[in-house]
Parts: structure tokens; sequence; C-alpha cells
């Protein structure tokens, strides 16, 4: 009988105990990971090709930002840069970090500057823009700079993915640049400034990690600025073949 | 002789007494083998899935869990009741478990049925960290059966969990593989016209919405007990036995559409609470959910369990059969699903085209209490060719408590009010719902309305208030919240120990939420009063509303979240704080102490 008791009261003990462990109970505020802000980062390279014009131009571009930041507030770097094969100059390199925050529910706004350093004057401008999906799946990115001296321009760059299938993708771009003010230095003059519309047909290879694509590209100045150019010797109309890959890191 | 009569009494004693048993887990590194791919994963004591972890009821269950990762880690109980300090997350019930710590969890077993555990740590459940549960009941089951099974799915991806959540931020269409192409936009044209098809993309990219939006991540391998579709995990059974199948969903993200071709399904108990019985030919099951069904194939031949996933993105197989090595054929996958603008009716500021003029959101028919405000004989005159989309869910808050006096109608049957549409549908889905399930014989598919507590564990009372939680998101931005928060704005959801809580699940984003209540029961309103089934997982359609009771019986703070690992993470989650108790412990010892003195 006193083996039964002892047990009971083993069975009494261990109820206490797991009595007294609920009112020891305590309401821990959570501090973990999932309260703070989700912090997240990529790097995507939207074009990084070699280009090969109808006259014999040789380029290799890239095109690719990278961001790192929460929900509310991201940092973007963005780096686009083409390089003069043969001549071994860039003739653009344009360098943007801007701050990027919501604002709609498919658009975000971006402050920031950029930074101009090709073969030639470099220049440095402050960037407003705005960026985000328009309606019927548009990728729009328009941005305002103005340049230390006080010129302005602006840039839309519009881009729209047509699904041939799930994994062939024909992408078409557009690029236009607008200037307020004349830049002649940079071969630059009032009004539209110049164009590069794009189409390219690519392959999800792996994920959407690195897409190989081939395409055409067509890059156009008007107006004072492809009289600019004329006068420098440059071209004002370029037609291109590429061949390069989409990189999402 | 006198042993004898000494066990003799401790057995007859036993019942009074508390059981304990002793259970090890480790956490540990493991390779995932799905037969697609080897993955570096989580598991535990070794393997993923876990071991099955054998419960009695009413036992005392000591289980020493050993982190044996470099990183922080915790088990979360799935559906168990127990003290909210036992309930294994990290930052609400307890700090988590460091490395190289064993950390006991301790708490009385105080339920029957099927559940499971998983990390709540990170993703450390969708790398694999996640077991199962059988729990035996005290007294006598209800159904019967010769042989069980625990059939744990999930969805495995060769992706880490940090990795998918990364690139769905960055691109939150990245893993979808079935989007609407040109090809499907002129198999669409030679289906119904060229200017309906592009109204009908027009809409679509008017809205920024893909239609093909039904399951984020794609590129999953199905596996059933850790098994993928050509490993073909097999369980035996002599032919004309019954075989009781505990079906868990251990997936981060995938619902799936289970069916045994050739075998009826007897579901007899859903999220560990036994139901009346229901044959099915098909079922759907939400992450985290669990169903238990009952089969008897009589035939001297392999059945398949084919479990596609509800977008048709992938799917998990296994086979009953007399033999080991036997196989029976696997059937296609259906169509991938597409959502419709039925599924998007819960978004605010909407325009329906048609259903313009009937804003079926505000059909708010609780208000009523009974029904006599609903006017039945004008309903002959409603326009049937523009309801396409009109969504009957939000009837469910119809008080059918207040329709007793109506008896010919307490078995109304919301699908039958299909109003011209011959199909079937089931009324957790908005009406013309591009997920609406239907099984692949013709057959009868599982509802929730077709879910009736066997044996209801709370009386019916009046709920003491309601709770709306907006389900809201932004797919663009993968973000995802509830009443537009996100967890780390919200403040947490404070619930008064003792009072019964209706809440209001509205769902205006247009993916599915299996929504967890932690530590505490969801009874879901599916219309049937006392005997609405009782759940831990309810799952919310896209476009629908649906309705669970709380009897806040459960102090402490608890979870409270969307299942889907990536939604979760996102900001689809609570506290909820559960204020006041009984003055338990004085009460309780003294109640122990006296059954200790009877003795």
């Amino acid at each position: 009988m006193s083996c039964i008791r002892s047990i009971v009261a083993v069975s009494f003990l261990a109820s206490i105990g797991v009595s007294t462990a609920v009112t020891a109970q305590e309401m821990i505020s959570d501090t973990t990971a999932r309260k703070q802000p989700l912090t997240t980062w990529g790097v995507q390279f939207e074009e990084f090709e070699y280009r090969y014009s109808d006259d014999d131009e040789e380029l290799g571009v890239w095109n690719a930002d990278a961001f790192y930041g929460t929900d509310e507030f991201k940092v973007r770097l963005l780096t686009t840069g083409e390089y003069e094969i043969e001549e071994q100059a860039y003739e653009t390199l344009e360098n943007q970090l801007v701050g990027q925050i919501p604002i709609s529910k498919f658009f975000d706004a971006k402050a920031g500057v950029r930074f101009d350093t090709p073969e030639g004057p470099d220049r440095t401008y402050a960037v407003l823009g705005v960026a985000g999906l328009a309606p019927q799946w548009f990728e729009i990115d328009a941005n305002l700079y103005v340049s230390k001296d006080g010129d302005t321009s602006a840039e839309l760059d519009a881009e729209y993915e047509l699904l041939l299938t799930n994994y062939w993708i024909l992408a078409a771009t557009l690029d236009a640049t607008v200037a307020f003010s004349e830049d002649r230095e940079i071969g630059v003059g009032k009004g539209l400034v110049s164009t590069e519309t794009g189409l390219r047909l690519s392959y999800d290879l792996i994920d959407r990690a690195f897409s190989p694509y081939v395409g055409v590209v067509h890059e156009r100045k008007y107006g004072d600025s492809a009289d600019f150019a004329e006068a420098d010797g440059g071209s004002t109309a370029d037609w291109f073949a590429v061949i390069g890959a989409r990189i999402a890191l | 002789m006198k042993t004898r009569l000494l066990t003799g009494l401790l057995s007859l004693l036993m019942p009074a007494m508390v059981m304990a048993g002793e259970y090890d887990l480790t956490v540990d590194r493991v390779k995932i083998d799905t037969g697609d791919f080897v993955k570096e994963g989580i598991g535990y004591n070794g393997v993923s899935p876990g071991p099955v972890m054998r419960f009695k009821e009413g036992e005392n269950v000591r289980i020493n869990v050993t982190n044996n990762l470099d990183e922080m880690t915790s088990i979360h109980w799935h559906g168990l009741i127990l003290p909210f300090d036992q309930d294994g997350v990290p930052g609400i019930s307890f700090p988590g478990i460091k490395p190289g710590e064993t950390f006991t969890y301790e708490f009385p077993i105080q339920q029957a049925g099927t559940y499971w555990f998983h990390s709540h740590s990170g993703f450390q459940e969708p790398d694999g960290a996640y077991g199962s549960i059988v729990i035996e009941p005290e007294g006598r089951e209800p159904f019967r059966y010769d042989r069980e099974y625990v059939v744990q799915l999930t969805d495995k991806h060769p992706h880490s969990g940090d990795r998918i959540m990364r690139n769905l931020k960055m691109m939150t269409d990245y893993y979808n593989r079935d989007q609407q192409t040109v090809g499907e936009f002129f198999s669409d044209v030679s289906e119904n016209g060229f200017m309906n098809t592009v109204r009908d993309r027009m809409a679509w990219g008017g809205m920024r919405m893909m239609k093909a939006d039904v399951e984020d991540v794609h590129g999953f391998t199905g596996l059933i007990n850790g098994k993928g579709p050509d490993q073909n995990w097999t369980g035996l059974f002599e032919p004309g036995e019954r075989i009781r199948l505990r079906f868990i969903n251990s997936s981060a993200m995938t619902y799936f559409d289970i069916r045994i071709p050739g075998l009826d399904m007897t579901v007899v108990q859903a999220d560990g609470n036994n139901v009346q019985p229901v044959s099915v030919d098909e079922f759907r099951i939400g992450v985290a959910e669990t169903y238990d069904v009952i089969v008897r194939p009589k035939d001297e031949q392999a059945y398949t369990i084919f479990a596609e996933s509800m977008g048709r993105s992938g799917y998990a197989r296994a086979t009953l059969a007399p033999e080991k090595g036997m196989e029976g054929s696997v059937p296609p996958m259906r169509e991938p699903a597409r959502l419709t603008m039925a599924d998007m009716s819960g978004m605010p500021g909407m325009d329906h085209g048609s259903m313009s003029g009937m804003d079926h959101g505000n059909m708010d028919m609780s208000s009523s209490g009974d029904m006599s405000g609903m006017d039945h004989s004008n309903m002959g005159s409603m326009d049937h060719s523009n309801m396409e989309g009109m969504d009957h869910s939000n009837m469910k808050d119809m008080d059918h408590s207040g329709m007793s006096g109506m008896s010919g109608m307490s078995g109304m049957d919301h699908g039958s009010m299909a109003m011209g549409t011959e199909e079937k549908s089931d009324p957790f889905y908005a009406k013309g719902s591009g997920l609406m399930p239907k099984a692949a014989n013709g057959g009868k598919f599982l509802s929730y309305a077709d879910l009736k507590a066997q044996d209801p564990l709370y009386e019916v009372r009046e709920p003491t208030r309601e709770i709306e939680l907006r389900l809201t998101g932004n797919m663009e931005r993968y973000t995802w919240s509830i009443n537009g928060v996100k967890y780390e704005d919200a403040d947490p959801i404070r619930l008064k120990y003792g009072e019964r809580v209706r809440f209001k699940f509205v769902n205006e984003t247009m993916m599915t939420h299996p929504m967890h209540l932690h530590g505490m029961w969801s009874i879901v309103d599916v219309g049937a009063g006392q005997w609405n089934p009782i759940k831990h997982t309810v799952s919310v359609q896209p476009g629908t509303t649906v309705y669970m009771e709380t009897e806040v019986d459960a102090p402490g703070q608890w979870a409270f979240h969307c299942h889907l690992s990536y939604h979760a993470a996102a900001g689809m989650f609570r506290k909820v704080i559960v204020e006041g108790g009984p003055e338990s412990t004085q009460a309780k010892t003294d109640v122990i102490a006296k059954d200790g003195g009877e003795v």
C-alpha cells in the first residue's frame, strides 16, 4: 500500500510541478526576426550583352540594378554602361544610387544621385523618379534629372514581356530621353534627345537566374542632338544585333 | 501473489493517475532525396520527415528536444491543446531552443487523433523539419479499421526557404510557370472569340492580376512520407481490410486534391476531431490540415493515392498494394487552374462589369437574425444571366439557428441555390470560382459544408463578440497582412478568457489562406449549429467570407497566422493574448489534492 501511496504522491507532485510551471508562465515579448521588417536583397542584370552594329561597331553593354532593404525603404544601385570594344572606351557609363519608397499599390518613388563617367566630360545629376507596374503589365521607370549646372532632362523606360511559352519570352523595351535645356558639351540638344528600342527573345535556362537571349536594338538621336552627333562625326541611327543573358542573383 | 495483487491494484488505479511518457527528438541536418533531386535540409532523429510520435490521450508527455543545428530551433505541436509556454513559437511561447541545447517540453495530452509537429523557426519547416503525431483515444473509436497509415504530404522544393522568400520578394512570379501565354490567347480566341478574349485579358491586365496566380511556388516535388512520385511510398494491405489513412498536409505552400481511383474514401476525422462519416471520391487538403479517411480495398490489386496540387503545378503519389512492388496506374494531371473574376470579388473597389449593380459583399444577413428580411418570393425575378461570380459564401452568416421554426429548410443547401447553373458548387468558394473543386470522376468532392462534428466539444452559445479579420495583401510586392497591417506593425489581438469569439474572415486577396489559431479550437460555421466541425486550420478561399467561433479557454499568448510559410513570413501573422483565466493554480491543485485524498 505504501508503494501505491508513494506513486500517487509522485503523480501528485508531478501535477503540482505542472501547475507551478503554469503560474511561472511569462508572456514574453516578440523580439524575433518575425517582428522585424523583412530585409531582402537582389541583383538583376536586365541586359548583359554584346552588340554588333550595322556599321561594324562592337559594344559590350549592361543594364543592372542591385537593391537592399525592406518593403518600406530600399536602397538601389542602378548601373548601365556601353563599352566600345575597339576603342576600349566607355561610350556611356551611368551609376545611380537612389532611395526608394512605395507611393501607391504598384509604384515606388525614387530619389538620389546619378554619376556619369564615360569617356569625355563627367556629369553629376540629382534624380527623382517613379518606377512600377502600369496597367496591362508595362514595367515603367520614369526619371527626372537635374545636373549640377542646372540642366534638366527626363527619361522614360518601358518594358513589356510577351510569354510565347512559360520559358520563351519576347521582351520589348523602349527608352526615350528628353532634354529641357541644351548641354552641348555632352552632345545633348533641347527636345527629344534619343530613343533606344529593343526586342529580345530569351529562354529561361536556369530558373529565372540565367536566361540567354538574342535580339535587335535600334538607337536613334533626334533634332539638335542628332546634329551635334553628326558634327562630331558620330552616327545618328544604329541597328544592333545583340546576344546576351538576363541574370538574376 | 502479493505482487499480482499490487499490479492489479495498480492497473485499477492507472486511469486515476498521471501516466508519463518520455520521448526524445534530435534536430539534425539531413539529406533529403526526393528522387528528382537531393537537398540538404533539416530533420528529426536524423531523417525528414521526423518520426510518428505516438501518444495516448490522458498521458503526460515529456519530450526532450536536442538542437544539433548551428541555429536556433523550436517545435510547435500543431493542433495540440496545451499550456502556451509549451506551444513552441519563438518570441511568443518561449525564446526558442539554442544550438546544442536540450529543451524539455512537458504537457498533458488532452485529445486524440491525427496531428503533426514542425519547427516554427525561420523556414526550417519548408526545409524539412516536420513529423506526425498520432494520439490514441482513451475510449473506443467510433469507427473500425484493421490497419492504419500516416500519409504525410509536403511540397519539397530544390531551393531553401530563405531563397524562395527572397526570390518571391524580388520577382513575385519567379516560380510561376503556368502563366498565360500567347498560345493560350489563341486557344481562348478560338473558344470564346477574339473580342471576348481581348476584353478578358484587358480586364485582368487592368487590375495587374494574373489568372494563373493560384500557387506562388511551382517547381516542387510532392512527397508522401518523404518519398517522391518515383520512389512511390507503398502501404500494404490484405484485401477486404479497412485501412485508416491519416492524411496530413505539411506543405509550405501547396494545397492538394487527393483521390484513390477505384476506392471510396470515408472521411471520419478532420484536424484531429472525429466527424460524422462522409463518403467522398476526392478531397482537397489545405496546408496544415489533416483528414483521416477509411478505405476498404476488396481486390488483390494496387491502388494509387494521387495528390495533385490545387494549381496543378505538381503532384505527390503513393500506393496501397497487397504486395511490395505492385503499382497502380498514375493518372495525368488535370489542366492548370485559372482564377475567375469571382475570385477577385473580395477586393474592395473593384468594378465587376456586369456585376456592378449587385454588391453581394454587403449582403449582411446576420443583422436580420431570423430571415424575415429576406424575401424569397422576389428571387424569381433576379436576372440569373448576370450572376456569374455571385458570392454565396457571404451568405453563410445567415443565422440558421433562427430558422429552427422553418423545419423544411433545415437542410438548406447553398450549393443547390446555384441559380440556374447545374454544376455542383461548394459554398466555401466564390460562386463561379476558378478554384471550385470537381472530382476527377465526376463524383463527390468533400466540402467544409459536409463536415459535421461527431462529438461537439462545446455547448453552443451566442458568441460574445465578433472580430473581423480581412485577409489582405499585394501580390506584386509580395506583402501579406491582416486588415492591411503586417505583423511587424500590428498590435496583438486581445481576447478575454471565458468569452466565445466569432471571427469573420474576409478574403480580399486572390489567394487561398489556411488560417491557423494556436492553442484554441476553431469551430467553423458551416451552418450546422452545434454540429459545426472543430478544426485548427481554416481555409479561406479568395472572394469569400468564412466565420469561425472560438471558445477562449486557454490563457496566455498564442500565434495566429496564415499557414502558407511565405505569407506568414511576409506579415500575415498576429499574436493573440488571452487575458485573465481561472485563478487556476490554487483551484487546480485543490482538486488534485482532493482526488489524491480520496485514493
